[in-house]
């Protein structure tokens, strides 16, 4: 196998990706549409009930909408990453998932050729939002919108290899409802994309070290450090960190003789 | 037992030897042995639930054998998976098309899995859908395609890299009876013509012809292999339908 085949894998994977993408314009909407009621609605309903203070990376008193704007873009590569997990639950239950897994490439680059295809997707939706959000008067640096790109990857890629991870886990597509209420909401909801986690230790000092420990908190200030061009190290160290823990259980998973795979498909 | 590293193995296109296989203490497959050469056409025949999909899953790879070895033209599949993956081409029991995208769409997402060039790919596609009377098709959705025009799609696809090894699990299943003859004589016609190895997993007698070989498994055991005249000799009955019965009629009472 040449460099040539790997490189037309990804690809392919990519393109197919990419079409199936463009053709489900419903999915589309739906990834805009989550965000943009939380950002349009619920900012407005609270803005005057949680006031925010000046904390890093802003300089300076801010609105409400901008402090959950990048918590906002965190929940959608969230929902991303369980969406291309639903979908590959659905494909190994109606088969499809078969002819990915039979080609003549390892599993572990056909994974990770998955997992990018869903983080492009997932960056293209990002975009799209971030465009709705200026029009709704909510800016950023405008060198933000470059610099979140990198940022934008690594969490692509981390909350895509969970999505992985929990796919190789999920045995039927009927136990995908438990995803929801097990991992995205205690995910999101559990980490600074709402609140900042000064107020929440406030309420709770049990909840604020939970959200400390959320790999979605570090994926979110990664996000909100390099929209305003800066970096912090110790969430991207977080992030990079689990992504590389979920993709090892991913590739374990998907392996045909340890992982999750093996299990009765008719005989 | 062979060994199917030996030269007798690598002059078959498929071998498998001794392979047992269960899912946790539920045995599935036991001690299954059989050789396919380059051209030939061998039908595995078996009732639901004889262990012909997991047997499947494990030559492509899906699944790890726990005993024995599996060599697809010469390549063993549990130590070199690749090379021998890049051999097979599969139609699996299920529907495996993407059915939001077109025929063509489908088709060169399989080329790109397999590196072809974009050039090659595309000829190679009008090649096999023009063989099966489906290149009027090609810009359609699978989703508008009906079941018999999707199975020849599939067999179009897992042609499209010119395998040594062609698989197909219970392919006419759901098909009316002259879309699963122009299948069989589609897949007859590859072998002679173009000397690709097949082995055809189905239930139905009715798609043996007298020429096939025969690899019949009953409860995860292999209960006769031969061409149909010997099976038939062998269980002492006067057809291929009969024997069958016989041969897994006589497992049950055991």
């Amino acid at each position: 196998m040449s460099a040539v085949h790997y490189l037309r894998c990804f690809i392919g994977i990519l393109t197919r990706e990419a079409l199936r993408f463009i053709q489900q314009r419903e999915r589309f909407l739906a990834a805009l549409v989550r965000p943009l009621i939380w950002l349009v609605v619920f900012a407005a309903g609270f803005r005057a009930a949680l006031g925010i203070s000046i904390i890093p990376p802003y300089e300076t008193y801010i609105t409400y909408e901008v402090y959950i704007l990048p918590g906002l873009i965190g929940m959608i590569q969230l929902f991303n990453g369980m969406q291309s997990s639903l979908s590959m639950v659905y494909d190994r239950e109606m088969g499809s998932m078969r002819t990915l897994l039979v080609s003549p490439l390892p599993r572990w680059y056909l994974l990770i050729c998955k997992l990018m295809a869903g983080t492009f997707v997932s960056i293209l939706q990002v975009y799209a939002f971030l465009g709705i959000a200026l029009l709704v008067g909510i800016e950023v640096p405008i060198l933000g919108y470059i610099t979140i790109f990198p940022a934008l990857v690594l969490s692509g890629l981390m909350l895509g290899a969970l999505g992985l991870f929990l796919s190789s886990a999920i045995r039927q597509l009927e136990n995908f409802a438990g995803i929801m209420n097990f991992v995205i909401f205690p995910m999101f909801f559990l980490s600074s994309a709402l609140y900042p986690l000064w107020k929440m230790q406030e309420s709770s000092v049990l909840l604020y070290e939970i959200c400390r420990f959320n790999p979605f908190t570090h994926a979110v200030e990664t996000i909100r450090f390099a929209l305003y061009g800066e970096v912090n190290l110790w969430a991207i160290a977080i992030t990079t960190g689990t992504f590389i823990l979920f993709l090892a259980f991913a590739v374990f998973g998907y392996n045909p003789a340890h992982g999750m795979m093996k299990r009765k498909v008719g005989t | 037992m062979s060994d199917p590293k030996s030269n007798d193995s690598s002059r078959q296109a498929l071998h498998v030897d001794g392979i047992s296989f269960s899912y946790g203490a539920k045995p599935a497959l036991s001690d299954v042995g059989f050789k396919i050469a380059p051209g030939g056409f061998t039908v595995l025949l078996g009732q639901n639930g004889a262990g012909k999909t997991t047997l499947f899953s494990l030559i492509t790879r899906l699944y790890d054998a726990g005993q024995g070895t599996i060599a697809v033209v010469g390549h063993n599949v549990q130590t070199v998976p690749l090379p021998a993956l890049a051999e097979m081409g599969v139609v699996f029991q299920q529907p495996t098309l993407d059915l939001d995208l077109s025929v063509m769409q489908n088709l060169r997402y399989h080329a790109a899995l397999r590196g072809m060039r974009k050039r090659e790919a595309i000829a190679r596609i009008e090649t096999e859908l023009k063989r099966l009377g489906m290149e009027e098709r090609q810009n359609e959705k699978v989703r508008t395609l009906n079941s018999g025009h999707r199975r020849r799609v599939e067999i179009a696809r897992a042609l499209l890299h010119r395998p040594r090894l062609l698989l197909l699990d219970e392919p006419t299943v759901g098909l009316d009876a002259p879309t699963r003859q122009t299948i069989i004589d589609h897949i007859h016609h590859l072998c002679e013509d173009e000397g690709i190895a097949v082995l055809w997993a189905t239930h139905l007698i009715d798609e043996i012809l007298p020429s096939d070989r025969v690899v019949l498994l009953h409860e995860g055991r292999i209960q006769a292999e031969g061409i149909v005249a010997d099976i038939v000799r062998t269980a002492g009955v006067a057809t291929i339908s009969d024997a069958f019965t016989k041969l897994t009629r006589t497992e049950d009472a055991a």
